[in-house]
This record gives C-alpha cells, structure tokens and sequence, in this order.
C-alpha cells in the first residue's frame, strides 16, 4: 500500500492507503473532511469538487495517489481563520442559494473556481461554468445570483 | 473498484516498460473515462500505470504550418491556449465543449483517442483536420486510426505520445450535446485546406467517420448551401433512447450546415 502525502488545507498531511483510494474517500474517510460530498460517485454531479493545484476537479474520479505531493483545497478551507467567510459562501447564504445544501460544498468550489476565469461573468457564462454541478432543489436562479454577488465583493 | 497496484513512473521510457511487465496494465492519464469504469467493475487491471503527471508528454507546439499536442495535454489547456486559437479556432472551441470545466480540467487528449467513444469530440477533429497520431512506435494517420467501438490501430502496450494538426484554410465545428452527459449526439468536424475538403462526423455511428457525399458537394463550393441537397442515410447509424437513427441522419445535416457557417463567419 502507498504512502499518500499532500498538502490540505494548509497542513501537511501523509496516511497509508489501499492503491484505489479516491481522493474524496482519503478526504472524507482517512481525514474526516466530510464537507465535501458523493453525490452520484459516477462523476457527473460535482457535489466532490476540490482544488487540486489550482484547478477544480472531481474528487470521486481522481485517485489519493495521483494527487501525491499536491496543495488541495476543501470547502472547509475557504474560510479565513478567524471564521469569517469566504465572499462566495456569504453570497450563497445572502442569496437563498441553497436549500437541502447537498450540492453546496461542490457548487461553491465551482463557484470560486470560475471566478478564477471570468471576474466579471454575466449569467449565461455562469450557468455554462456550472454545468459540471447539478442541484436537485434551487432551480440554480439563486446560485447564479450568489456568484454575481461574490464577483462583486471580489473586485473591491 | 477492485484493487490494482498503481504506478507513478518518472519518464515515458519507464512508463512503456511498466506497461510491458504487467500482467494486465492499463495506462492512467486523465482517469475521467477509466476510474468511472473501474468504479462499474467493468474492467480489472492488474496494474495503473500514471503517465498523466509526465512533463515530456505535456506541451503544445505551433509552426504556422501545423499544431503539435501531446498526449498528456489536458482539455482546458487546449482550450485556453492562444496558439491553438490562432491556428486552429474551432480545434480550442472544440476542447472547451467537452463535459463540464472539472472534466476539462483532468481529461486529456491521448486518452480521448485511445478510448474511442463513439460519441467522444475529438475523433472528428482528428479526421477532418487529417492529423498524425505519433505513438512509442510509429506516427498512424487519422483514417487509419479508428477501427470501431472503442476500438483503434493501437496494439497492447503502444502509447500515444502526440498529434500533430495541419493548419488548415477553414475548419469549423458543432455538436448537439446530449444535455445530460454532454457528449455528442452528433458533432461534425469540416475541414478546408490546400489538400482538399474533409468532413468528419462523430457520435452518430460506433467510431467517428468521414462523410464522403458531403465532402465532393463542399469540392467547388466550401458553403452550407452546396450540402443543402445531401441525403444522409440513417442505415448503420446509431439508435439508442435518446434519438433514432433517423434523428442522428438529420443532425448530421443539420450541424454539418452550422460548422460550416461557422468556419466561414
Ligand atoms: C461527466 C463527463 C462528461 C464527459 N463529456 C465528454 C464530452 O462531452 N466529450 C468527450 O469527448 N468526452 C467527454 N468525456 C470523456 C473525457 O473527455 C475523457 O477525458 C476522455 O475520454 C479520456 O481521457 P482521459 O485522459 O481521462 O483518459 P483515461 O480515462 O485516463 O484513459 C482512457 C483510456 O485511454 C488509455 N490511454 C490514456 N492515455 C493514453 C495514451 N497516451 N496512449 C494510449 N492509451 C492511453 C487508458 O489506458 C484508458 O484505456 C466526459 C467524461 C465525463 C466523466
Ligand atoms: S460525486 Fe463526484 S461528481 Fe458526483
Ligand atoms: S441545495 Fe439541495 S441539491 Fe442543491
């Protein structure tokens, strides 16, 4: 079994895992990082987005050992470290942009991820950028609206 | 999932050598269609062999004359890279369209081409735009490339490790996305250079393939107009629940018409 060390969150972390662990099972098993979710675990509804070296990616179809030696960022690594939050999960509360909170975690990784991207998106690049996420109860409106708000808190 | 034993090898060389010694070895380089498959229990490799971190088959080189892209070479870099959208607009446009941005950020194009999906984008940029497809042991021409349902001329143990795109005059491309997974339903490449007019098609039959009635109509006149009149027969086509054949025969029409408004725009 493989030594799997990488950087989350900010802190070093290195466990010995079976070779097809996936890095959202080394997250939420090996670590206890259980904000970020499996949702459909066949890669299509992004509730598993994290950062991996900068780039959102689907932590069910990514393995812990091909992330060896990476940075990668959860949704519990957004906030700052007084608590305060980042402007995208203000924006999601602000916005009604959840409901159950299922999809959440994922949506709001994407979220920032296209921020990266498009500073300035208008609502149909938003609602392209999000395709790789499905939410099941909002109807997506209020999300598009969070993400315009946090583009807004984010260039000030 | 069952257990395999993974592999992160530092140079190609080493890769094609893991690869040989392996009982069953698979190569893993985006993992965006072989962990899905694995997670279905559909495949059991003994071993993975990560090539998708290796530098040396990671790069996209442009020389005005044609676009070199290596196997390893994510969708989204493709997509943003401002040689491939110089020389080859509707070749970034077509990586930008591929599943979802987190897909884009691990899939790559070797593994693409390897895995010949019937309704996979990039098999009809390769055949249309007539690329070479350079492995660890020859250099295989697109027509020659894809055999069938997820089947190519690549023989156990052979890897991709780049392919090379002639620049073309025109090129132009449209899908009609399955709006679920987002693959084609139907996509068609059309391609127009100083070696002729090539028109690829993908998602509607078991490989991409080239649509010949259309490319001698496009011969004298590179325009939506001159394929106005082609019939596309459904014979041979794919039908599954989400359309017929005949449906796809029509798309095919419909979309080649729009990629080549598109590479005329
Ligand atoms: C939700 C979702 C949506 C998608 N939508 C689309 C879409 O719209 N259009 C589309 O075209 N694709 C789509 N895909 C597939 C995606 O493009 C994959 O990235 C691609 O098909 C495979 O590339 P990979 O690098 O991930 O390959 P992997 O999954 O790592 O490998 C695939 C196969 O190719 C072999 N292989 C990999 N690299 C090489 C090489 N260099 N030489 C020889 N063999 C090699 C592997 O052994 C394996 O058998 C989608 C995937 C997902 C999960
Ligand atoms: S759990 Fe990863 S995409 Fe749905
Ligand atoms: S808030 Fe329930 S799935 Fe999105």
């Amino acid at each position: 079994m493989p030594t799997v060390s990488m950087t989350v969150n900010g802190k070093s972390v290195g466990k010995t895992v079976e070779d097809r662990t996936l890095l959202v099972q080394f997250l939420r098993q090996d670590l206890g990082l259980t904000g970020t979710h499996v949702g459909c675990d066949t890669s299509q509804c992004g509730a598993c987005v994290v950062d991996v070296n900068g780039h959102a990616v689907k932590a069910c179809t990514l393995l812990a050992a091909q992330t060896e030696g990476a940075r990668v960022t959860t949704i519990e690594g957004l906030a700052a470290a007084d608590g305060a939050l980042h402007p995208m999960q203000q924006a999601f509360m602000d916005n009604h942009a959840l409901q159950c909170g299922f999809c959440t975690p994922g949506m709001v990784m994407s979220a920032v991820d296209l921020l990266k991207r498009h500073p300035n998106p208008d609502e149909q690049t938003i609602r392209r950028e999000l395709e790789g996420n499905l939410c099941r109860c909002t109807g997506y409106h209020n999300i598009v609206k969070a993400v315009q708000q946090a583009a807004k808190a984010m260039a000030r | 999932m069952y257990n395999f034993a993974y592999h992160r090898p530092g140079s190609l060389a080493e890769a094609e050598r893991k690869l040989k010694a392996a009982a069953d070895g698979r190569l893993l380089a985006g993992g965006q269609t072989l962990l899905p498959t694995l997670k279905q229990r559909l495949a059991k490799p003994s071993d993975l062999i990560d090539i998708g971190r290796l530098a040396e088959l990671s790069f996209i080189k442009a020389d005005g004359r044609s676009v070199q892209i290596g196997a390893t070479t994510r969708h989204a870099t493709v997509a943003a890279s401002a040689e491939v959208r110089k020389a080859i607009p509707a070749l970034a446009k077509l990586a930008g369209g591929i599943g979802d941005p987190q897909v884009r950020n691990m899939g790559t194009i070797g593994g693409s081409l390897a895995n010949s999906d019937p309704a996979a984008d990039y098999p009809a940029a390769v055949l249309a735009l007539g690329a070479t497809i350079h492995t660890t042991e020859r250099a295989i021409a697109a027509d020659d490339f894809f055999k069938g349902l997820f089947e190519t001329a690549l023989k156990p143990g052979e890897i991709i490790k780049s392919v090379s795109f002639p620049v073309p005059e025109k090129a132009g491309y449209m899908k009609f996305a399955q709006p679920a997974s987002r693959f084609c339903m139907v996509g068609v490449f059309v391609c127009k250079a100083g070696s002729g007019v090539r028109v690829a098609v993908t998602g509607a039959g078991p490989c991409a393939f080239r649509q010949s009635a259309m490319e001698k109509a496009l011969a004298s006149n590179f325009s939506a107009a001159a394929i106005e009149s082609v019939k596309v027969s459904p014979a041979g086509l794919n039908a599954d629940i989400h359309c017929s054949a005949e449906y796809r025969a029509h798309l095919v029409g419909v979309m080649a018409r729009r990629a080549l408004t598109e590479a005329n725009g």
